[in-house]
C-alpha cells in the first residue's frame, strides 16, 4: 500500500490528526470526547501513517516502543488518583486549578486521569497491531 | 423506534448465535462480536433513549435545563466497547496462532492436536 | 485420651520419611505402640470400674458444633481395649509375616493410621468428629484390604469394601445431622436426655433407617455382608485385625452406642433383629459350604455379627449383658483363628480345607492356639465362648413368651453352624495323617505363633474365672449400653437347667455336623449357582449400569466439540427463560411512550439486516468481516441519532480499527469451508432464530417497567456542581466511577501483553531455534 498520495498525505495527516485526537481529550469534560476517544484517534493516524510509511517508520516517530506507553499512562492515572492523600483527602477527590486555562477550560485531577488513559489505549492499541504487523 | 431497536438486538443475537455454532473459529470469532454488538444495543434500548439531547449540559448552564439522554447506560457502553477490543483483538491473535499450529480454521481440529504440538 | 488416638496418626506420617529405618532395624519399636496405648487403657480399667467416666475437651471447629471431645466409658473401653489389645497382638504377628515385604513400612503406617482411626471412633463424644474417624476406618481399611495392590481381585475388593461402606458413611452422616439438628447438640452424652424428645419426632423412622444402614454396612449385615469375604484378599494380618475385632465392629459399636439414645422402640427393634436374626442364620448356612479357611472365618465372623446385631435388637437386660460379653469372646477366638489360618497359609501356601491335614505333628503349639479357639467358638464348658453362648441363650428365653421359641431356635441352629465353621478352621487342618507335601512345613517365628496362643488361652482363663473380666469390663459396657445399671454377675456354671440343655445339644448337633457335612468343591459351585441372586451380584450390576450410564453421558454431554457445548448451554438458557416468560403471561406494549420513527432509521435497520444475512450466508472471510464492520458502523449511526456522541465516536474508531486488525491477520486463512449438512444448519437456525426472540421478548418487558432514574439524575444534577464537568457521560467516566475505568485501562493493558506474549511466543518446535 506504499502510494505516494497516502505517503504525501499521511504525513500532513498524522499531525492533524495528532492534535485533533489532543483536542478530543482536552475537551473530554465539557463537550463529546474524552480519553478513549482521544487515544483512539491517534491510534488511528499512526495505524495510517504505518499503512503509509511502514511499521517501522511509525515505530522510529513513535521513539518508543508503543508498550512503554501502557506503564506510563497508568502510572498518571494511579498518581492522578492518590494525589488527594497527599492532602489528606480520599482517593479520587477532584482537584482543580483556581483559574481556569483560556480553550481548556479548568484544569483538575479527572483531566490526568483522562491523560492516562488517552496513554493506556494508545499504548494498548498500537502494542496490538504494530506487533501483530511487525511479526508477518 | 424502541421496537426497531428491539428487532435489531434480536437479531444481532439470533445471527451471533447462529455464527457461535459454527465450526469455523472465525465465525465462532465474528459471532462473538455480534454478541456484544447485540448486548451494547439491549443496555441502550433499556435505559431510556431520547432524540437529539445528548447528556451535556448546555455552556451557559449548570444543571439540566430539559430532558437529557441517560448518561449511565452511555457510560456502560462505552466501557464495553473498549473492553470487546481487548478481547477481540486477544482472540484475533490467538486464532492467528492456532491457525499457525495445526493449519486449519476448523475446531474439530482443536481436539487431536499433533503430539509434538502439544 | 487426645494422644491415644493421635500417637498413630504423627506415627504414621512419620513413616513416611523414615519408612527405611522401620523395614530392617527398627521394626521392633512399632509393636510397642499399642502395646503402650493398651497399658494406658487397662490402667483405666479400675477407674472406669468406679462407674466414672474420664471426659477431654478440646475445641476444634467451635461455630460448626465440631470439637475434640473424648470420653471414655464402659463400652469405648471394652473397645479400646480390644482394639489396642489384639492390635498389639498384630503388630507382632504382622512384623514376622510381612518380613522382607518391599511395602512393609507402607503397611504399618495404614495400620497405624487404621489403628487411630478405631480409637477416635469409639472414644469421640462428638457424633461429627466420630463420623470423621469412622470414614478414616473406611479409607485406611480400603488401603489395607488392597495391600496386595498388583492383584485385580485384590483391588476389586477393596474398591468393593470402600464403596459399601462409603455409601453407608454417606447415610450414615445424613441421620447423625438430623439427629443433632432435632436434640440441638453434636455431643453424645449429652444425647441420652433427648432419647425421649427423639424417639417421638416425626423423623424418628428415618433417622433409625440412615443409622442403621451406616451400621450395617459397617458391620456386614446382609443385604451388605458380601465385602467381608471379598476382603478376605487382604494380607492376614489385616483379615484378623479388621475383620474380627475392630472395623466390622464399628457397626457394631454405633448401634450400642446409640441404643439409649434411639433405642427401646418397636421401630429399632425390629429392624435389628430382623436384620441380624437373618444375617446370621444365612451367614452360618454358607460357612459350612466354604473350602477357604479364610472364607469360612469370613462368613462365620458375618454370622457372629448378626448375633451381636440380633441381641442389641431384643434389647432387654440380658441381651445387653450378652452382647458385652460375646463382643470380647468373640474377638478372642476369631482373631486367634485368623492368625492361625495366616500361619498355615505362610507355611504350606495353600488354605484349602480340602487338602489340609495333620498339620499338628509340624507345628504344635499354633495347633494349641486353634484349638482352645475352636472349643471357645463351640462353647465347650469351662471356656469363655461357653458363657458368651449361655448368655445368648438367656436372653432369646427371657424375650417375650411368644417369641421365644423361634428366637431360640434361631439363635440354636446359629451356633451349630458356628460350631462346625470355629472346629472345621481350628481343627480340621491339624487332625489327620501328615501328607507329603507338607512335610517340609515347620513352626514359624515365635512371634508369629505367641500372640494367638496368648489370645487363646485368655479365652479359657477368662472362662474360668469370668468374675474378673465380668466385674471390672463387661459389667460397665453393659451398663454403657443400657444407659443405666445392669445386674451382672458373670458365672461359669448356672446349674442344670434349659440353657445348659441347649448348649449341649448345640455342641452335640455341631460335631455331628462337623463329622457329617465335608465341604468340597463341588458343593461350593452348586451353591454359587445362586449368587445371580444374592446382593453382591445385584451391587456389581449396580456398578456396571453405573459405568454404562456415565460412559453414555460422556459421549453426549461431554463430547470435546465446543459448538456442541454451546448448543446445550444455549438451548438450556433458552428452555429457562423461556419458561419464565410464559409464566409472565402475555407482553405488553406501551406505544404512547415510544420515540416516533424516521425513514433515515428504517433505512440504517435495512442496510443492518442486509448486513447480518451476508455474514451468515457468505463463504468468503473478507466479506464477513466487511459486513461485521457495516454492522458496527450502522449501530454507530443509531448512537448519533439517539444522543449518544461519545458512544458513536468510540464505536466509529473502534470498528475501525478491529477490521484493520481483521485484515492483517486473517487475508492468509483459507476460505470458510461448509462443514455442516442441511438438517444441522436448520437446527442451529431455529435455536439462534430463538434465542434471538426470547431476548426481545424480554427487552419487551422490561421496556414495559417504569424505569427508576435515580441514580442517573443523581449524575446528572451533580456532574458539574461537583466535578465541575458537563458531559455527563465523561463525568461518570472518569470522576464518578473513575476506578472502574481505571481498572478497565488495566484489563486493555492485561490484553496487549497478552497480544504482545502471543505473539512473541515460539509455539512449534520448528519455530524454536
Amino acid at each position: 500500500m506504499k502510494s505516494i498520495i497516502l505517503q504525501t498525505a499521511t504525513r500532513y495527516l498524522l499531525p492533524i490528526l495528532l492534535l485533533f485526537s489532543f483536542f478530543l481529550l482536552l475537551r473530554g469534560h465539557y463537550y463529546p470526547g474524552g480519553g478513549f476517544v482521544g487515544g483512539l484517534v491517534a491510534s488511528i493516524a499512526f495505524v495510517l501513517h504505518s499503512f503509509a510509511n511502514g511499521t517501522e517508520s511509525t515505530m522510529k516517530i513513535l521513539g518508543y516502543k508503543p508498550l512503554s506507553l501502557i506503564p506510563i499512562g497508568l502510572a498518571t492515572s494511579t498518581v492522578s488518583v492518590t494525589v488527594p492523600l497527599l492532602f489528606g483527602l480520599p482517593p479520587m477527590t477532584g482537584l482543580w486549578f483556581e483559574e481556569p486555562i483560556p480553550v481548556i477550560g479548568m484544569i483538575g485531577s479527572a483531566l490526568f486521569f483522562d491523560i492516562g488513559v488517552y496513554l493506556v489505549v494508545i499504548g494498548v492499541v498500537l502494542t496490538i497491531l504494530f506487533t501483530i504487523a511487525l511479526n508477518d | 423506534m424502541e421496537l426497531l431497536l428491539v428487532l435489531v438486538l434480536g437479531l444481532l443475537y439470533a445471527a451471533g448465535i447462529y455464527l457461535v455454532l459454527r465450526r469455523s473459529m472465525v465465525r465462532l470469532l465474528l459471532g462473538i462480536m455480534l454478541l456484544s454488538n447485540g448486548a451494547n444495543v439491549l443496555i441502550f434500548v433499556i435505559g431510556n433513549i431520547t432524540k437529539g439531547s445528548p447528556p451535556v449540559i448546555g455552556s451557559m448552564e449548570k444543571v439540566f435545563q430539559e430532558v437529557y439522554a441517560d448518561p449511565i447506560p452511555q457510560a456502560l457502553i462505552l466501557t464495553a466497547i473498549v473492553i470487546s477490543f481487548g478481547l477481540t483483538s486477544f482472540a484475533i491473535v490467538l486464532l492467528k496462532r492456532v491457525y499457525a499450529l495445526v493449519d486449519s480454521d476448523d475446531l474439530d481440529d482443536l481436539n487431536t492436536p499433533e503430539e509434538e504440538d502439544i | 485420651m487426645l494422644f491415644t488416638v493421635l500417637t498413630g496418626l504423627i506415627t504414621s506420617s512419620l513413616l513416611v520419611p523414615f519408612g527405611k529405618l522401620i523395614k530392617t532395624k527398627w521394626s521392633i519399636v512399632l509393636p510397642f505402640i499399642p502395646v503402650i496405648l493398651f497399658l494406658f487403657y487397662l490402667w483405666h480399667v479400675p477407674v472406669i470400674a468406679n462407674g466414672t467416666n474420664v471426659i477431654q475437651h478440646l475445641t476444634w471447629v467451635p461455630s460448626l458444633g465440631v470439637n475434640f471431645d473424648f470420653r471414655l466409658d464402659g463400652l469405648s473401653l471394652l473397645f479400646a481395649l480390644l482394639i489396642t489389645g489384639i492390635g498389639a497382638g498384630i503388630f507382632f504377628y504382622a512384623r514376622s509375616y510381612l518380613k522382607g515385604h518391599i511395602y512393609f513400612d507402607r503397611f504399618f503406617a495404614y495400620l497405624l493410621l487404621f489403628m487411630s482411626a478405631m480409637l477416635g471412633v469409639v472414644l469421640s463424644d462428638n457424633i461429627l468428629t466420630l463420623f470423621v474417624f469412622w470414614e478414616l476406618t473406611s479409607i485406611s481399611s480400603f488401603f489395607l484390604i488392597g495391600f496386595n495392590n498388583d492383584s485385580k481381585a485384590s483391588r476389586n475388593s477393596a474398591l468393593m469394601a470402600l464403596s459399601i461402606t462409603g455409601m453407608g458413611g454417606f447415610f450414615l452422616l445424613a441421620g447423625l445431622i438430623l439427629v443433632g439438628n432435632i436434640a440441638g447438640t453434636f455431643v453424645i452424652s449429652e444425647l441420652f436426655a433427648y432419647h425421649d424428645q427423639l424417639v417421638s419426632h416425626p423423623l424418628y423412622p428415618l433417622i433409625v433407617g440412615l443409622i442403621c444402614i451406616g451400621a450395617f454396612t459397617k458391620s456386614a449385615q446382609f443385604p451388605f455382608h458380601f465385602w467381608l469375604p471379598g476382603a478376605m484378599k487382604a494380607p492376614t494380618p489385616v483379615s484378623a485385625y479388621l475383620h474380627s475385632a475392630t472395623m466390622v465392629k464399628a457397626g457394631i459399636y454405633l448401634l450400642a452406642r446409640f441404643t439409649p439414645i434411639l433405642g427401646d422402640t418397636e421401630l429399632w427393634k425390629i429392624t435389628l433383629m430382623v436384620v441380624g436374626g437373618f444375617t446370621m442364620i444365612f451367614a452360618a448356612v454358607h460357612s459350612l459350604f466354604r473350602t477357604d479357611l479364610k472364607g469360612i472365618l469370613a462368613y462365620s465372623t458375618v454370622s457372629a455379627l448378626g448375633i451381636l446385631t440380633f441381641l442389641l435388637g431384643i434389647g432387654t437386660t440380658d441381651a445387653i449383658i450378652a452382647v458385652s460379653v460375646f463382643i470380647l469372646v468373640h474377638a478372642l477366638y476369631k482373631a486367634t483363628l485368623f492368625m492361625v489360618t495366616g500361619i498355615i497359609d505362610h507355611e504350606t501356601h495353600t488354605r484349602d480345607i480340602t487338602k489340609l491335614k495333620g498339620l499338628r505333628k509340624v507345628m504344635m503349639p499354633v495347633f494349641i492356639a486353634a484349638l482352645l479357639a475352636a472349643l471357645s467358638s463351640a462353647g465347650v464348658p469351662s471356656t469363655f465362648g461357653f458363657i458368651g453362648k449361655d448368655l445368648i441363650y438367656e436372653a432369646t428365653l427371657n424375650f417375650r413368651e411368644s417369641w421365644t421359641i423361634w428366637l431360640t431356635a434361631l439363635a440354636v441352629l446359629t451356633n451349630i453352624g458356628l460350631v462346625t465353621a470355629g472346629f472345621r478352621a481350628g481343627i480340621k487342618p491339624f487332625s489327620g495323617k501328615l501328607p507329603e507335601m507338607f512335610q517340609e512345613a515347620s513352626l514359624p517365628n515365635h512371634s508369629m505363633w505367641i500372640p494367638p496362643l496368648i489370645l487363646a488361652v485368655l479365652g479359657i482363663l477368662f472362662g474360668l474365672f469370668p468374675g474378673v473380666v465380668g466385674n471390672y469390663v463387661t459389667h460397665q459396657t453393659a451398663d454403657a449400653i443400657a444407659g443405666g445399671e445392669t445386674d451382672m454377675h458373670l458365672q461359669l456354671w448356672h446349674g442344670f437347667n434349659t440353657v445348659l440343655t441347649l448348649s449341649g445339644a448345640t455342641l452335640a448337633a455341631g460335631i455331628a455336623l462337623y463329622f457329617a457335612n465335608n465341604p468340597t468343591e463341588e458343593k461350593l459351585l452348586a451353591l454359587e449357582r445362586f449368587n445371580i441372586i444374592s446382593s453382591q451380584h445385584l451391587f456389581r450390576q449396580l456398578g456396571k449400569g453405573i459405568r454404562r450410564a456415565s460412559s453414555w453421558y460422556t459421549n453426549k454431554i461431554h463430547n470435546g466439540y465446543l459448538r456442541s457445548y454451546h448448543f446445550k448451554i444455549i438451548l438450556f438458557a433458552e428452555l429457562l427463560l423461556g419458561y419464565k416468560l410464559w409464566l409472565g403471561g402475555p407482553i405488553q406494549i406501551d406505544y404512547a411512550n415510544l420515540t416516533p420513527l424516521s425513514w433515515y432509521e428504517f433505512g440504517i435497520v435495512a442496510i443492518l439486516m442486509g448486513a447480518l444475512y451476508i455474514i451468515v450466508t457468505t463463504k468468503s472471510r473478507l466479506t464477513a468481516v466487511v459486513s461485521t464492520s457495516v454492522i458496527g458502523y450502522c449501530l454507530c449511526l443509531m448512537f448519533v441519532f439517539y444522543s449518544a456522541p461519545d458512544l458513536a465516536m468510540t464505536q466509529f474508531t473502534i470498528d475501525t480499527l478491529t477490521t484493520v486488525l481483521f485484515v492483517l491477520v486473517l487475508y492468509k486463512l483459507p476460505p470458510f469451508i461448509n462443514f455442516m449438512n442441511r438438517g444441522v444448519v436448520i437446527r442451529d437456525a431455529v435455536v439462534a432464530l430463538g434465542f434471538g426472540i426470547i431476548i426481545s421478548m424480554i427487552v419487551l418487558r422490561v421496556l414495559y417497567e417504569p424505569v427508576t432514574t435515580d441514580i442517573s439524575d443523581f449524575y446528572g444534577e451533580n456532574a458539574y456542581i461537583l466535578a465541575k464537568g458537563k458531559n455527563v457521560v465523561n463525568v461518570i467516566l472518569v470522576d464518578f466511577r473513575g476506578l472502574d475505568t481505571m481498572f478497565e485501562t488495566v484489563v486493555l493493558a492485561v490484553a496487549a501483553l497478552g497480544v504482545y506474549s502471543l505473539i512473541k511466543l515460539r509455539l512449534k518446535s520448528s519455530e524454536k531455534e
